[in-house]
């Protein structure tokens, strides 16, 4: 069946690019917030500081564009779907770069002072965290309902990392208290880390629903 | 919430045109009811099915049943004109009388034989105020209806059906030819004519049948495609060729 709304069909494509192109960006500013702690570089983490700010301004661009189908062409059914999906992805990738630069702030604060220990748990939580920001991505714009219910699963070991961490970090604190400064700060870290990999759930979720409908709680 | 009109294996055909195939609903009372689809794909004739109006039409030939109260209303014994007074029909183009305002509305009673002048004088109130049209005419009631606004007149011919107290309200495409502010008064109209009423509109306006229907079939070449809550056929619809329909991507 051809369709007859082409203009329509091409700006809801161009959407779906443009939260790609946001996505990837917050992607990167995760990696590079966790990296700039690792390697303890301020100037890498003032540049995702500096760098939120175009974050934001995407969000209010899609957010914009998202407005205006909705008032010009009254999607329905699945194309409404697919504009409200939008809508919410960009506030969790939004949220997911502020966390990003929460955790730069933590690479400004200890201002190149030796880490009380190499960085190991951390970086792994990013990266499974990172590939979850992707995978769901990838879902959404494949429509994979398949790929965003595994988001569930790599969630409940982000989770189990950071507990992880948490008690770790707790022993060095009791062991040695001039480093617990360090390790609330460490710890906040993993808490963000945390954070941005329940946002990655939701993306999940939505996914579910543009497709299927339904409304699960990958988050449980 | 009852049904009012069941609907079972309702098949029609024009000559050797199958118009309506295998038709089987249930519509509910004191609800509104929207049929949907492509021009040709025979929710008008449904529509007229239900009170009989394909009788007119030559080599037009019913099957099945349509069920109004426990009666189906498709056999021979039934008083066609007993049955118009139920279920009345408002059509696209507003088509008052070239008499008064006041005569159409008592046209219908009249003929049902109400004389008395004070019991017409009620019934053209209650039905103008019903129609939510009496605070724009109540002082030109003896002009002449083709004066009043194309929406006006519209809302004329609903208080003229409503005159003759149906159950069923048909309205075939009501306000296609009606402005934007009409339209929504047309529309608030079937909002509070649902209380007393039960109604089945035909409509090409998708967001009107989002707006005022609890219930959308939605019909494609004679075949009852899916027929489901509106806020399902909206959201969810479960067949593709509703989507691609009200997605505008065919039709």
């Amino acid at each position: 069946m051809s369709s007859t709304r082409h203009s329509f069909d091409r700006a809801l494509e161009e959407l779906q690019q443009d939260i790609l192109r946001m996505g990837s960006i917050v992607e990167q500013a995760i990696y590079n917030s966790v990296h700039s702690l690792a390697i303890q570089n301020v100037a890498l983490a003032e540049e995702i500081i500096k760098g939120d700010t175009v974050v934001d301004q995407m969000e209010l661009e899609i957010e914009d564009k998202c407005l205006k189908l909705i008032a010009t062409q009254q999607p329905i059914a699945g194309d409404l779907r697919k504009i409200s999906t939008g809508f919410k992805i960009i506030t969790d990738l939004e949220r997911m770069a502020d966390h990003a630069v929460d955790i730069a702030k933590m690479t400004k604060r200890l201002d190149g002072q030796p880490l009380i220990k190499p960085l190991v748990d951390i970086p792994r939580m990013a990266a499974l965290t990172q590939q979850m920001v992707k995978d769901g991505l990838d879902a959404y714009v494949r429509g994979d309902v398949e790929l965003a219910r595994t988001l569930n699963e790599k969630d409940d070991e982000v989770d189990h990392i950071y507990s992880q961490v948490f008690r770790e970090l707790l022993t060095y604190m009791m062991e040695a208290p001039r480093t617990i400064t360090q390790a609330t700060s460490l710890l906040f870290v993993g808490r963000h880390i945390e954070r941005i990999a329940d946002h990655a759930t939701n993306i999940g979720e939505r996914v579910i629903y543009l497709v299927t409908g339904e409304r699960p709680d990958l988050n449980e | 919430m009852s049904t009012k009109i069941k609907v079972n294996n309702l098949q029609l055909h024009y000559g050797e045109f199958h118009a309506l195939k295998q038709i089987n609903m249930d519509i509910r009372e004191n609800r509104v009811t929207a049929l949907i689809g492509p021009s040709g794909c025979g929710k008008s004739t449904f529509l007229r099915t239900i009170n009989r109006m394909n009788d007119l039409i030559d080599n037009c030939r019913v099957e099945g049943e349509v069920i109004l109260d426990g009666e189906n209303i498709l056999t021979p014994e039934v008083d066609v004109v007993h049955l118009r007074k139920r279920v009345g029909m408002v059509f696209q183009r507003p088509n008052p009388f070239p008499m008064t305002i006041y005569d159409n509305i008592a046209y219908g009673p009249r003929i049902h034989g109400i004389k008395d002048k004070s019991k017409l004088d009620d019934v053209v109130e209650k039905s103008l105020r019903a129609s939510a049209l009496w605070d724009e005419v109540n002082d030109r009631l003896k002009k002449p209806a083709l004066g009043l606004s194309g929406g006006q007149q519209q809302r004329l011919c609903i208080a003229r059906l409503l005159a003759v107290e149906p159950e069923v309200l048909l309205m075939d495409e009501p306000s296609s030819a009606l402005d934007p502010i009409s339209t929504l008064k047309i529309e608030e109209l079937m909002e509070e004519l649902k209380q007393n009423y039960t109604i089945i509109i035909v409509t090409h306006n998708m967001q009107q049948a989002a707006r005022v229907s609890d219930y959308t079939a939605f019909f494609l070449m004679g075949d009852m495609v899916e027929f489901d809550a509106t806020e399902t056929i909206f959201t969810m619809p479960s067949d593709k060729r509703t989507e691609d329909y009200i997605t505008g991507r065919f039709g």
